[in-house]
């Protein structure tokens, strides 16, 4: 397909390799944020293509993985009672909360359905007018759009059966988090392409500058992760900490401007906790007080529970690129993807699901 | 999650407050809201998530910065020769 092979030729990605080996002198540690960008890493054993030099740690990038248990609790609280249709992209299922997850809802007889867009669930509440539909809205800043626009619709042709219960959460807090930490390693980020070509890069310009850190927008196949680790490697090696774009065919500096004005009409940016990591300030949006009526939470008269983690989970530094998933005392017994403990196990695109997937032959 | 995939617009119409694609990937075809790419055309590719188009793929963009790779490749590919 146009857009997605010629980014995986080898040839290509075999001299970006050499290049960043003859580039790269001293040791730099860089993160990828987006757990899409780690599936590819993994995938295509591009570790392997890298010197010594240059070490990859992985962030928490997948709004599955980091939706806390408190929001997972809460959704299996309102699937299980009656009359309810709860509607969620198919990722979420699997995610456990504090003793059960939605597969079981389902299972025991629950009307959980996948959906493949958030206009399907709207469309559903109009197909069940007698019965109350709830979309699990998850995601970063790429889904939020589309989020907001299933709401937005349903309040503009008065689809009153329809609400979403929200767990959005914002990749720049997320990153300052990281370099505020006293104990941070990462010397440049490969920033989320698809987030950026929603949101644009100049907040992530405000973050280089603060933290003086190297910041490259990268998209998603082999030779895009690939030229984005070189053009970190070049910056790092000539003392420059500026935002560039790798993924232009996408991304433009200001982003999506329709997509942003939908998104500041119907959220508001709030407070979040991030399951593996906890409370971050400012860290994602909820619903604004004029779609009320839509939001979940308020609907079904459900909030502010607080919920422990499992002390076994190293997610927290994982997340944050101070460890690794083979680090972890339970990686792989304890916490498989089909048991999952922790947050980056939960998803296919958490990291540990992915070292899991790909690197659990190496004797770990 | 994030995932977001290319495809070319191959007609759009409007429904309601709406406009809806025909979008082909490869060999497959979806209808694509484009409320979010208010301007994309049919012909042009849009980067496509969750049922809706995020952003038009700039071609101009997207064939310059690929033709730099390749010729970094081929650089690469003589170094190797000459050596």
């Amino acid at each position: 397909m146009k857009y997605l092979d010629e980014y995986r030729d080898v040839h290509i990605a075999r001299a970006l390799s050499a290049r960043i080996r003859a580039r790269a002198a001293h040791p730099w540690v860089l993160m990828e944020i987006c757990g899409g960008q780690t599936h590819t890493i993994m995938r295509y054993g591009l570790e392997e293509l890298l010197p010594a030099e240059v070490e990859l740690v992985h962030g928490p990038g997948c709004p599955v993985c980091v939706a806390p248990l408190e929001i997972i609790d809460t959704a299996i609280e309102i699937a299980s009672r009656p009359g309810v249709i709860f509607v969620s992209y198919g990722d979420m299922l699997r995610v456990p909360g504090s003793d059960s997850d939605l597969f079981r809802v389902k299972a025991a007889g629950g009307d959980v359905r996948i959906v493949y867009s958030p206009m399907d669930a709207v469309k559903i509440a109009q197909d069940n007018p007698d019965r109350q539909v709830v979309f699990f809205g998850v995601g970063f800043e790429t889904t939020a759009p589309a989020n907001a626009m299933a709401v937005w619709h349903a309040r503009r042709a008065g689809v009153g059966n329809f609400s979403m219960l929200a767990s959005h959460v914002l990749v720049p807090p997320a990153i300052r988090m990281i370099l505020r930490s006293p104990v941070n390693r990462v010397q440049g980020f490969i920033a989320p392409g698809h987030v950026c070509s929603v949101m644009g890069f100049q907040e992530y310009e405000a973050l280089a500058e603060e933290f003086r850190v190297p910041i490259v927008v990268g998209g998603f196949e082999p030779v895009d992760v690939l030229e984005a680790i070189a053009m970190l490697v070049d910056q790092l090696e000539q003392g420059e900490a500026r935002v560039e774009n790798q993924y232009v065919r996408s991304v433009t500096r200001t982003g999506n401007t329709a997509a942003q004005k939908l998104m500041a009409e119907v959220f508001e940016v709030a407070d979040r906790p991030w399951r593996g990591i906890g409370p971050i300030p400012a860290s994602g949006y909820r619903l604004r007080e004029e779609y009320a009526a839509f939001d979940a939470e308020r609907v079904f008269g459900v909030s502010d529970k607080h919920v422990a983690e499992p002390a076994e989970c190293i997610s927290a530094q994982v997340l944050q690129g101070l460890k690794k998933p083979v680090d972890c005392g339970v990686f792989g017994t304890g916490c498989t993807p089909e048991r999952p403990m922790g947050a980056p196990m939960v998803s296919s695109e958490g990291v540990c699901a992915a070292y899991y997937a790909y690197r659990r032959h190496d004797g770990v | 999650m994030c995932l977001a995939i290319p495809g070319k617009i191959l007609e759009a119409e409007d429904v309601g407050v709406s406009r809806i694609a025909k979008v082909q990937f490869g060999g497959v075809y979806r209808q694509v809201y484009l409320d979010l790419v208010p301007e994309a055309q049919p012909g042009d590719y849009v980067l496509v998530h969750v049922g809706f188009a995020i952003s038009r793929i700039e071609e101009d963009e997207a064939r310059r910065t690929f033709d730099l790779l390749r010729q970094m490749e081929e650089a690469q590919q003589e170094a190797e020769q000459g050596a």
